[in-house]
């Protein structure tokens, strides 16, 4: 009788434990991850400044979103980011692959490459703009040799968004380099002197052993990536400030110059709305492959 | 056992957190009434000094108030302002006059403080900066400190190439014309953070149309397509195309844009006396002069560019009679003289300004017909953003004037009608 209900204690504990272990991060995450995005959407329908009482406008804010022209000029960069921040994952694999040999100071040259990682965004933003600098930066100094004049990069309303973004990929260069760098050490050696012995090398062996092997890290180092274009600000926070003339918005400042300087919630909450719907499109199909490589 | 150790942990921990709940709740009702919470967005040295200064003065004076000076970052204070205002409020706060100030006005933020200005009398001795605090008849801060606008230039660059200082426009392009042909860029700019390239706006704008115009232009009654800009834009676009201003400008923010004129590589900068104390410690403040604007169109009136810099109490201030004292305190012509180490003081009666860029100013706005705030405060932050990013554009392509000027009236119906 005693036993029996020890027993059922017992099952019932092993049951509901992993309800107890997850519940602190579920209640946190509630609150201050999904609660805001319902919040955001809600705000969204509103016209608000932050003080006053919101008043509903129902899709006025979206519909405002598709005559503003700033829109179209942060979806166009966006989509620059997306697209020129793949660059990371390829060249952070490269240079995995260049790094991943044992020979004497390669610990030392592993974590200089690394460094750029570690520097906050802000300091790589002011970096490089003294980098650009067309009055005193090494750019132009580095141009002069070849006779060019310098050239403003960042005051230049073609250029810009691409200054930015090449400085964005110095540090994301860097981290997916150490992702493909760990997924190196986790390659199976086994299968690599199979492969050897089967007569493959070179591109072969890179394209059907080695690859699929880092699998894990490629997903990691795209959606890391993915969202890390997606969301980029700081850079252009500090080194452009969206311009020149607003050239080099993109949504996520676009967003933060309309809630906090033009003091418009609803309308940079309904922005925060789209840009949470394209990173949904990545995110679902991410998760979708990683619960099918699980199962 | 270790369930005992479980509870015991647990049991000093909760009296731990009561002994430490009771506590603040002791701090709390300790510092109530007498406690004075001020938050002060003047982070550069020499103003900073200043506060502190006349904090501790007013402390030596009162000293059954305490007071807790909390100073901020200069630009992050602009969006801090908004949180602390509608949340936990100080007591008083510093800020800006004009436009910046009515925002919060019409959000009920700040406190109509009319009886401070009768009971000092600062209708007299304030006259100068009354408008710039007044909605609707009430008076919601007090000014502390205010400052020229105007052209700073390397004396000695003129004198190499023997130029004068210009009175009238054919004068001053002229000169830029020289100092061209020998390679310096006449006036340097940064025009990164835009709001220099409003100082330029303006000028033009009330060099050629006036204060009331401008004024209209800035409470989005007048249109940005009116045939009066034109002239303001050709002006403009002339100096640019005459490559009168240095190159690159969008790169720079205002204190990178100081460096060519350190440098001797560019003679000239609109800019407002706050860039005084970088000249010093570059060394080269004796070689900088000062003039003003130079007139346009004689048959209008003189009018300046000077921004006054207020502070005011907030609806939610917990303290407001020790807050009504100490804007009392600010107004008093001797502590006005040490809050303005770099900038004129608005009232009467302070001192005759010491140094000779002060003084310059001090005469200048002195004579002057009338003052605007500048662009920025002038009109409302989205139109300021929107205009100076069209300044800014307008600066490196003057043929794009006719897009620009439709996109800003666009926006400007968007946002006033």
């Amino acid at each position: 009788m005693e036993k029996k209900t020890v027993n059922k204690l017992l099952k019932m504990q092993q049951k509901y434990a992993p309800v107890y272990f997850l519940a602190p991060a579920m209640i946190l995450f509630s609150i201050f991850v999904i609660w805001p995005i319902f919040q955001s959407i809600w705000i969204s329908f509103h016209k608000w400044d932050g003080f006053s009482p919101m008043t509903w406008v129902g899709l006025k804010n979206y519909r405002k979103l598709f005559d503003d022209p700033r829109f179209y000029t942060s979806l166009k960069n966006n989509i620059y980011w997306l697209v020129f921040m793949m660059l990371a994952p390829l060249v952070g694999l490269s240079l995995a692959l260049f790094l991943n040999q044992q020979i004497k100071g390669m610990r030392v040259i592993k974590s200089l490459f690394f460094f750029p990682f570690v520097i906050n965004l802000v300091v790589v933003g002011l970096v490089f703009s003294w980098f650009y600098n067309p009055d005193l930066g090494l750019l132009s100094v580095l141009l002069g040799v070849f006779g060019i004049e310098p050239i403003p990069i960042l005051a230049d309303e073609k250029m810009a968004t691409f200054g930015i973004i090449i400085a964005g990929l110095w540090p994301q260069t860097a981290y997916c380099m150490i992702l493909y760098l760990t997924g190196l050490a986790g390659v199976n050696t086994q299968i690599v002197e199979a492969g050897r012995i089967d007569g493959a090398a070179g591109w072969q062996m890179l394209r059907h052993v080695i690859l699929p092997q880092l699998r894990p890290a490629t997903i990691v180092a795209l959606t890391v990536t993915v969202i890390g274009a997606l969301r980029s600000f700081d850079l252009i926070a500090t080194m452009t400030a969206g311009g020149p003339w607003g050239s080099s918005y993109v949504l996520a400042y676009h967003m933060y110059d309309e809630a906090i300087f033009n003091f418009k919630m609803g309308y940079g909450a309904a922005l925060a709305v789209v840009l949470f719907l394209i990173m949904s499109v990545f995110i679902y199909f991410f998760l979708k492959r990683m619960i099918d490589t699980e199962k | 056992m270790s369930k005992r150790i479980i509870v015991l942990m647990l049991s000093v921990f909760v009296l731990i957190s009561g002994v430490f709940a009771a506590g603040q709740q002791d701090a709390a009702m300790d510092e109530g009434p007498k406690m004075l919470v001020i938050n002060s967005n003047q982070s550069d040295p020499s103003t900073k000094a200043a506060v502190a200064e006349t904090v501790a003065l007013f402390q030596e004076e009162y000293p059954e108030i305490e007071v807790q000076l909390n100073t901020f970052d200069h630009e992050a204070y602009k969006t801090a302002i908004r949180n602390f205002l509608a949340t936990e409020a100080p007591d008083v706060a510093f800020w800006f006059a004009g436009n910046r100030m009515k925002f919060f006005v019409d959000q009920n933020l700040f406190m109509d403080v009319s009886d401070v200005w009768k009971d000092e009398d600062l209708y007299d001795s304030m006259s100068s900066s009354l408008n710039s605090l007044t909605i609707n008849n009430k008076q919601y801060g007090v000014p502390w400190s205010y400052y020229q606008w105007g052209i700073y230039y390397r004396m000695d660059i003129f004198e190499k190439y023997g130029l004068s200082v210009p009175e009238t426009w054919d004068e001053f392009m002229s000169n830029n014309d020289v100092l061209v042909a020998n390679g310096i860029a006449p006036v340097t700019i940064g025009t990164k953070y835009l709001w220099t390239a409003a100082g330029w706006f303006d000028y033009f704008n009330l060099r050629v149309n006036g204060y009331e115009f401008h004024m209209e232009l800035m409470t989005g009654k007048a249109s940005y397509l009116d045939p009066k800009l034109d002239k303001v834009f050709d002006l403009w676009g002339d100096m640019v195309k005459r490559g009168h201003f240095l190159e690159n400008h969008a790169t720079y923010s205002w204190q990178e844009a100081q460096a060519p004129l350190i440098k001797g590589e560019a003679a000239m900068y609109l800019i407002g006396n706050f860039m005084m104390p970088d000249m010093e410690s570059a060394g080269v403040i004796d070689k900088i002069g000062f003039f003003q604007f130079p007139i346009i169109d004689p048959s209008v009136g003189v009018y300046e560019d000077a921004p006054t810099d207020t502070i005011h109490i907030p609806a939610k201030a917990k303290n407001v009679e020790a807050a009504k004292m100490f804007l009392a305190f600010m107004t008093r012509p001797d502590v006005q003289d040490i809050m303005n180490p770099g900038s004129l003081p608005p009232s009467k009666y302070a001192s005759a300004p010491d140094d000779r860029f002060k003084k310059a100013g001090f005469e200048m706005l002195g004579k002057a017909d009338g003052l605007a705030q500048f662009y920025d405060r002038d009109t409302t932050p989205e139109m300021a953003k929107a205009g100076m990013e069209g300044f800014q554009e307008f600066m490196v392509y003057p043929d794009r004037e006719d897009a620009i000027r439709t996109r800003l009236e666009r926006e400007r119906k968007s946002l006033f009608e």
